[in-house]
């Protein structure tokens, strides 16, 4: 039993919304496993507050709101890095997907009439986020792991897949460790479908749960899975002032409003028209530039006040905000203004997929943040990462139920067993390792500097410094050893193994945001302010060679959206 | 409800936890280890322990993932009380020194971490799902704001365990269903979409493991993080399956009346 091979049409990787949402989509036709860091349901997709977008027209305002408008609106938040095919493809499905949902289960928040309710959000023209308070995520999340009970789908929990098996550009399997008994132990599969998030503790000051360390991007990028604009980091202009635990856009959504020292509402000198509920990356950039020039408060944080909105309503649309500010903060919404500031949130880039999800393995598929589409281009618009999530994650299922209905089983077991003796002599070695570095301070060492000099205003100098950083950083990784030595529950082997790929993902940011010498949405060089379209109008693709990444880029698929200057 | 906790400070000063040790594989009973941490300001329970395993002792063992109390990853039992680690900052506590230990009604094994499936075993034995009935021709089901506000603190449980680690009843009897999933059946049962038959719903639960189990002393509602009161669907579980026949006709009527 120990070391027998158990074979699967499908693995899907990650138990978050993406992941759960293919997963349904395979069950029952495929022998389909759930492969997780942690148990499904304290996935980060519950973390989600605000809402998923989708031209329902529902509110009153928004009876002439489409799916193309909001293709329009996602395109231009994205300042035209997004692939418009992809766009077009997630914002047209949007309304199908979240009636799918709401037939699940989704308790939505309603409106008079009883239909789905629809706030506002950043960069759209319409009312067109269905929300369930600011709880969006925790429901959605929960409904979609009750019908994976309902469809028996076979979960294996607290399992960290540390390589995938590629040979001859065909998928073969995945090695993972298991945290309780510490075992590793290879898991042959016809299709992986990586679901595994972001990678938001890479930096400081981040909204991402603990476990968000990107450890599947770097998996796929050492097997050899080119990834695509990483360089882009999404900063959210609301994340709560001590722990960046996030403040939902919803809560500018519901109108309120961003405050500075002087008490002025600064916004208005940004983004004239949209105010608060201009994208992020103008957000994030102009509370930054606020706090630089003195009108922060104690050089730190700007205030999100609520107050005029009333205990009622912030009660209704809020409750969860209220939790999160008097947990961790000490501060009643009701009563007091929320000390906010931005914070590390979303990776619009990831591994390189096409609009059907595919990578250029055959039988490797990505959905969600991990993947990029690219339905985010350069910025993601709040409210389009669950609809991402849902939407891919369907898309995937029914293109790899095709693939392998089209395609034979050429899976040989051989380069398993091979990966599998290679990997565990791996981990090992690591275990025996004497070096004299501990993993936390390299791990610290790079949160501070990707978030100091790799940020929310870069520029050459910084970059240069951050790239230096980051290679003496992955020199020093060397010496890392593992004290603990026990097989049985080791956190340290799992946060070392875990280290190694965070490096590598700040190597791709850093030497991609280096190399990028224009400004656009989230990466905004100072010393390049503008948008340079003919010559960066164009993805970034990162390959992996043991001399470090190497870098090539690819078009944007443009179909009726000519670029444009972003105003708001 | 306004808490002024900022201005408490802590910065510096050693807070000493004693630490429930225990593992299932080599050690004849669980024991006690003191740890000492220097606090930083807004330091919550589940720093100063991810402190200790990072610095001192990387074989003492916990779940955690969100860190922001929505997760339900680290409940445990802080100075006898159920509750997130991360949820409780350490200038709230009444004291310096700190009892943790794991939650309880589970078997441990190791440390803090527990075998948490008799609780999803119960989640899924309420068939936790919507079952709802013919799919609506076009767009969504139609339901009031009311309805959906009437199940919302059911549909907050973040199945962190605590009210099942709290329940005398689940102490004494393994095959109590418990607080959690006896609540979620009754966010399904009380959500206007729902079609299930109550009769095979309840032919099930209509007994000492299920609905009738529970001894009212809210010591679930007491234990929750989240502001549920589990013990006010188990009761309105009971009423149902008293009233039965009446309440099925009342609920299809006011189910008719809101189409």
């Amino acid at each position: 039993m120990r070391n027998e091979v158990l074979s699967y049409d499908v693995i899907v990787i990650g138990g978050g919304l993406a992941g759960l949402m293919t997963s349904l989509g395979v069950t029952g036709s495929q022998k389909l496993a759930l492969f997780s860091k942690v148990h499904p349901l304290r996935s980060h997709s519950l973390a989600a507050q605000g809402g998923l977008n989708a031209a329902l027209g529902n509110v009153p305002g928004s009876a002439d709101d489409s799916w193309e408008k909001h293709t329009f609106d996602t395109i231009k938040g994205s300042d035209y890095l997004a692939d418009q095919d992809a766009v077009e493809i997630m914002c047209r499905m949007g309304p199908e997907v979240v009636y799918e949902l709401e037939h699940w289960g989704v308790p939505f928040s309603r409106t008079p009439e009883c239909k789905i309710a629809q706030r506002p959000f950043g960069g759209a023209d319409y009312p067109r986020t269905c929300y369930a308070t600011d709880r969006t995520g925790h429901v959605l999340l929960h409904t979609l792991y009750e019908q994976s009970c309902r469809k028996n789908v076979e979960v294996f929990s607290e399992w960290l897949v540390t390589s995938l098996v590629i040979e001859d550009n065909q998928v073969q399997g995945i090695i993972a460790l298991h945290y309780e008994s510490g075992e590793v132990r290879a898991f042959s599969a016809r299709v992986v479908v990586f679901a595994t998030g972001g990678y938001g503790r890479v930096y400081g000051n981040s909204t991402n749960a603990l476990i968000n360390t990107g450890s599947g991007i770097a998996v796929a990028y050492r097997a050899g899975v080119p990834i695509k604009d990483l360089e882009f980091v999404q900063f959210h202009p609301t994340t709560l002032y001590g722990t960046n635990i996030l403040i939902t856009e919803g809560a500018r959504g519901e109108g309120g409003i961003l405050v500075n020292n002087k008490g002025e509402r600064f916004m208005k000198r940004y983004a004239e028209k949209l105010m608060e509920l201009a994208p992020r990356d103008i957000v994030s950039r102009s509370m930054t530039t606020e706090i630089l020039e003195g009108f922060g408060f104690e050089n730190a944080y700007l205030h999100l006040d609520l107050r005029h909105l009333g205990r009622e309503k912030i009660m209704e649309r809020l409750p969860g905000i209220c939790d999160i500010a008097i947990d961790f903060a000490g501060v009643d919404p009701v009563k007091e203004p929320i000390p906010v500031q931005p914070g590390q949130h979303y990776s619009m880039g990831g591994i390189d997929t096409n609009e059907k999800g595919e990578t250029k393995i055959r039988g490797l598929y990505a959905a969600g943040e991990c993947a990029c589409v690219s339905v985010h281009g350069a910025n993601r618009l709040g409210g389009n990462s669950l609809l991402e999530t849902v939407v891919f994650g369907k898309i995937v299922s029914t293109h790899l139920r095709e693939f392998l209905k089209s395609q034979g089983d050429t899976r040989d077991a051989s380069f398993l067993d091979k990966a599998l003796e290679k990997e565990k002599q791996r981990i090992e070695e690591l275990l025996k390792r004497k070096g004299e570095r501990r993993y936390t301070e390299i791990r610290d060492e790079l949160r501070r500097v990707m978030f100091a000099d790799v940020g929310i205003f870069r520029k050459e100098e910084e970059l240069r410094r951050a790239c230096e950083v980051v290679q003496r950083l992955k020199r020093d990784y060397r010496d890392v050893s593992v004290r603990h030595k026990s097989r049985y529950f080791n956190f340290e082997l799992i946060n070392v193994l875990e280290l190694e790929g965070m490096l590598d993902l700040a190597d791709i940011i850093s030497r991609g945001a280096l190399a990028r010498r224009e400004s656009r949405g989230s990466h905004f060089r100072t010393d390049y302010p503008k948008r340079d379209d003919p010559n960066w109008l164009r993805h970034t693709l990162a390959t992996f060679t043991p001399n470090g990444p190497e870098f090539d880029y690819k078009e944007v698929k443009i179909t009726r959206y000519a670029p444009q200057e972003r105003k708001y | 409800m306004h808490h002024k906790k900022e201005n408490i400070d802590i910065e510096e000063k050693v807070f000493s936890f004693k630490i429930f040790r225990f593992d299932k594989r080599k050690d004849q009973g669980p024991y006690f280890e003191c740890f000492n941490v220097k606090a930083k300001k807004g330091m919550t329970v589940l720093e100063a322990l991810l402190k200790i395993q990072e610095d001192q002792d990387p074989s003492l063992v916990f779940r955690y993932s969100c860190r922001g109390a929505v997760c339900g990853s680290c409940a445990m039992i802080i100075n006898g009380h159920p509750n997130l680690a991360c949820r409780i900052q350490l200038a709230n506590l009444p004291s310096p020194e700190v009892l943790i230990e794991p939650l309880p009604n589970f078997e441990i094994i190791k440390d803090l971490i527990v075998d948490m499936e008799p609780f999803w075993k119960a989640y899924r034995m309420v068939e936790p799902w919507l079952m709802p009935g013919e799919r609506e021709k076009q767009g969504e089901h139609l339901v009031t704001e009311k309805n959906r506000a009437q199940i919302d603190q059911f549909v907050n449980c973040i199945l962190c365990a605590c009210c099942y680690g709290a329940c005398p009843v689940v102490s004494r009897d393994e095959d109590y269903l418990g607080p959690a999933a006896l609540a979620k059946l009754f966010r399904f049962i009380r959500d206007s979409r729902d079609k299930r038959n109550w009769e095979d719903t309840f032919k099930r639960l209509d007994n000492e493991h299920g609905a009738w189990g529970c001894d009212t002393v809210f010591r679930c509602v007491d234990a929750c993080p989240k502001q549920v009161r589990p013990t006010d669907g188990i009761e309105a579980l009971r009423r149902r399956m008293v009233l039965r026949p009446f309440i099925r006709q009342a609920a299809h009527e006011a189910k008719s009346e809101s189409k």
